[in-house]
C-alpha cells in the first residue's frame, strides 16, 4: 500500500485573500496586514522568524506598506498563520474587498502632522478591513497634512489632515513670518503691520499656526479634507473633493456610507471601481447620498474624478 | 543689551546655542538674538517661546537677517 499523505490546509484562512500564487510550483506570497505601516518591534521579530523558517531569502516591502513573505509553500499555510498569530500578526486581503489602509506617520512624532492618521488607519482597519464590495478593490489612505506624502487622492477614498486658521490680533508682534511662510498666498501684511487673511487661497496646511512665534494664529477647526474616486493602474483617476473638516471620529462611518452607495450603484456593471461608478452616475448622485448624513462637512458641489492621460493605448 | 549672534548657524544647533546662552542670563533680562532668514527664523523663535521665554519683537533688518527681542523667563 502506497504511503499517501493527505495535505491539510484550513481553507478558511484563504477566504479573505492575502495568499498570492507565485511563478514556482506550490509557492505563494503571503501578504501581511500592516495598517498605516506601523510595525511593533516584537511583531517584526516574529515575522523575521517565520520568514526564516518557511520563506525564501528575503521579504518584500510592498508599495502599500505591507511586508510580504516570499516563497511560502502552501502546505505550510496553517503553520505560518498560527506562528504569526503568536505575535498578533494577521494576513492581509486581496480581491474585491476593503484593503488595509495606508497612512503616513501622522502627528505623534512628525512635526508636520495635523491629525492622528495612525489612529484613523487602525480604526478603519478594525471596522472595515476585508468588507466585500461586490465589485472591485477599495483602497483608503490617510495623509497627516496637505503636503500629502501618501498621495491620498489616488485612493478610492483619500483623507488629508487640515486645520482652519484663526488670528488673535492682540497677540501679534508684527514679525511678518506668517505671510512669508504662507506659500499659497492667503496671508499678506496690512499697512498696520498686521496680517490680513483671505479664505479662498488657503489650503488649510497650518503653516501659519506652526510658524507664528507668539501663538497669535491658532486652529478654529481641525479634521480631514476628503477626496473620493481616485485609483491608479492602467486608467488612473484622481479623486475629487466631497467633504472638508470631517471629524476624525466620523471617518469609519463616512467610508461605510460611501461603500453603501458603491455597492448599490455598481450592481450589474461587473468589475468596476468606485471612481468609474461616480463618473457614470454623476458626482452629484454620491454627494446627495452623503449630504443628508454629513451636513456641515460635505461640500455644496463637486466634480467627477479627473482622468489622467497615460498617453499610451487609446489615450495615445 | 545682551546680543546672541546666531547668524550662519543652522538648525538645530542655533536653538541649542540660544538655550545655552540664555542659561547664563538672569531672569527678566532682555536679549537680542540674531537669526538668519529661512528655517532658523521659522523655528528658533517658537521653540524659545515653548521653553517659556517672552517674545517682545521680531523684525527683519536691512542686511536681511532677523532680530528677535526676548525676555528671559526662568523655567
Ligand atoms: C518639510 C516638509 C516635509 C516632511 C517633513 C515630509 C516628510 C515625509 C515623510 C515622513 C514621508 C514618508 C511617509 C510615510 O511613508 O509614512 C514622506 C514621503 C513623501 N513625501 Fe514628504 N514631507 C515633506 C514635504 C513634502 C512635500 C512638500 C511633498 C510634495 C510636494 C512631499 C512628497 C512626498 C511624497 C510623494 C512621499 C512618498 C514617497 C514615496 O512614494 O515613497 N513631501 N515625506
Ligand atoms: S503628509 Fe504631512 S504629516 Fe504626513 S508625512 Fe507628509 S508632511 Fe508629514
Ligand atoms: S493654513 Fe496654510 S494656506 Fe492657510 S493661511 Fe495658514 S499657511 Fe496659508
Ligand atoms: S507670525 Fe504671528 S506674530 Fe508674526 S505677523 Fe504673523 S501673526 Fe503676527
Amino acid at each position: 500500500m502506497a504511503d499517501v499523505k493527505q495535505t491539510k490546509v484550513d481553507l478558511n484562512n484563504l477566504k479573505a485573500g492575502g495568499f498570492i500564487k507565485e511563478r514556482g510550483k506550490d509557492l505563494f506570497t503571503v501578504r501581511l496586514r500592516v495598517p498605516g505601516g506601523r510595525m511593533s518591534v516584537p511583531r517584526l521579530k516574529k515575522i523575521a522568524e517565520v520568514a526564516e523558517k518557511f520563506g525564501g531569502e528575503f521579504v518584500h516591502l510592498s508599495v502599500r506598506q505591507s511586508i510580504e513573505l516570499i516563497n511560502i509553500n502552501f502546505k505550510d499555510f496553517d503553520a505560518v498563520v498560527e506562528e504569526l498569530g503568536e505575535a498578533t500578526q494577521k494576513v492581509a486581503s486581496c480581491g474585491a474587498r476593503v484593503r488595509v489602509p495606508v497612512a503616513c506617520g501622522g502627528c505623534e512624532y512628525n512635526p508636520n502632522g495635523l491629525v492622528d492618521t495612525q489612529k484613523s488607519a487602525l480604526e478603519v482597519d478594525e471596522k472595515l478591513f476585508g468588507t466585500p464590495t461586490g465589485h472591485h478593490k477599495f483602497k483608503v489612505a490617510f495623509a497627516g497634512c496637505p503636503f500629502d506624502c501618501p498621495k491620498s487622492a489616488t485612493n478610492d477614498i483619500g483623507f488629508q489632515g487640515a486645520i482652519y486658521p484663526t488670528l488673535d490680533t492682540d497677540a501679534c508682534i508684527g514679525c511678518g513670518l506668517c505671510a512669508k511662510s504662507c506659500v499659497p498666498g492667503a496671508i499678506v501684511m496690512g499697512d498696520d503691520n498686521r496680517p490680513i487673511f483671505s479664505d479662498a487661497p488657503c489650503i488649510w496646511c497650518g503653516d501659519c499656526v506652526k510658524v507664528c512665534p507668539t501663538g497669535a494664529w491658532s486652529e478654529a477647526k481641525r479634521g480631514y479634507t476628503v477626496r473620493i474616486g481616485g485609483k491608479w493602474g492602467r486608467n488612473p483617476l484622481v479623486g475629487t473633493l466631497f467633504a472638508t473638516f470631517l471629524p476624525e471620529e466620523r471617518v469609519a462611518e463616512f467610508i461605510a456610507t460611501v461603500l453603501e452607495w458603491y455597492k448599490e450603484k455598481a450592481e450589474g456593471f461587473g468589475r468596476v471601481r468606485l471612481g468609474d461608478t461616480i463618473i457614470r452616475e454623476g458626482a452629484q448622485a454620491l454627494l446627495d447620498h452623503l449630504q443628508g448624513r454629513f451636513p456641515g462637512y460635505t461640500v455644496t458641489a463637486t466634480i467627477a474624478p479627473q482622468v489622467i492621460a497615460t498617453q499610451v493605448g487609446s489615450s495615445r | 543689551m545682551q546680543v546672541i549672534d546666531l547668524r550662519g548657524v543652522s538648525c538645530p544647533t542655533n536653538f541649542v546655542k540660544a538655550k545655552l546662552a540664555l542659561e547664563e542670563l538672569d531672569n527678566g533680562t532682555v536679549a537680542r538674538i540674531l537669526l538668519d532668514d529661512g528655517e532658523p527664523v521659522k523655528n528658533v523663535p517658537r521653540s524659545l517661546k515653548a521653553d517659556g521665554h517672552r517674545l517682545i519683537g521680531l523684525k527683519q533688518v536691512d542686511e536681511g537677517h532677523y532680530v528677535l527681542e526676548l525676555e528671559k523667563i526662568d523655567a
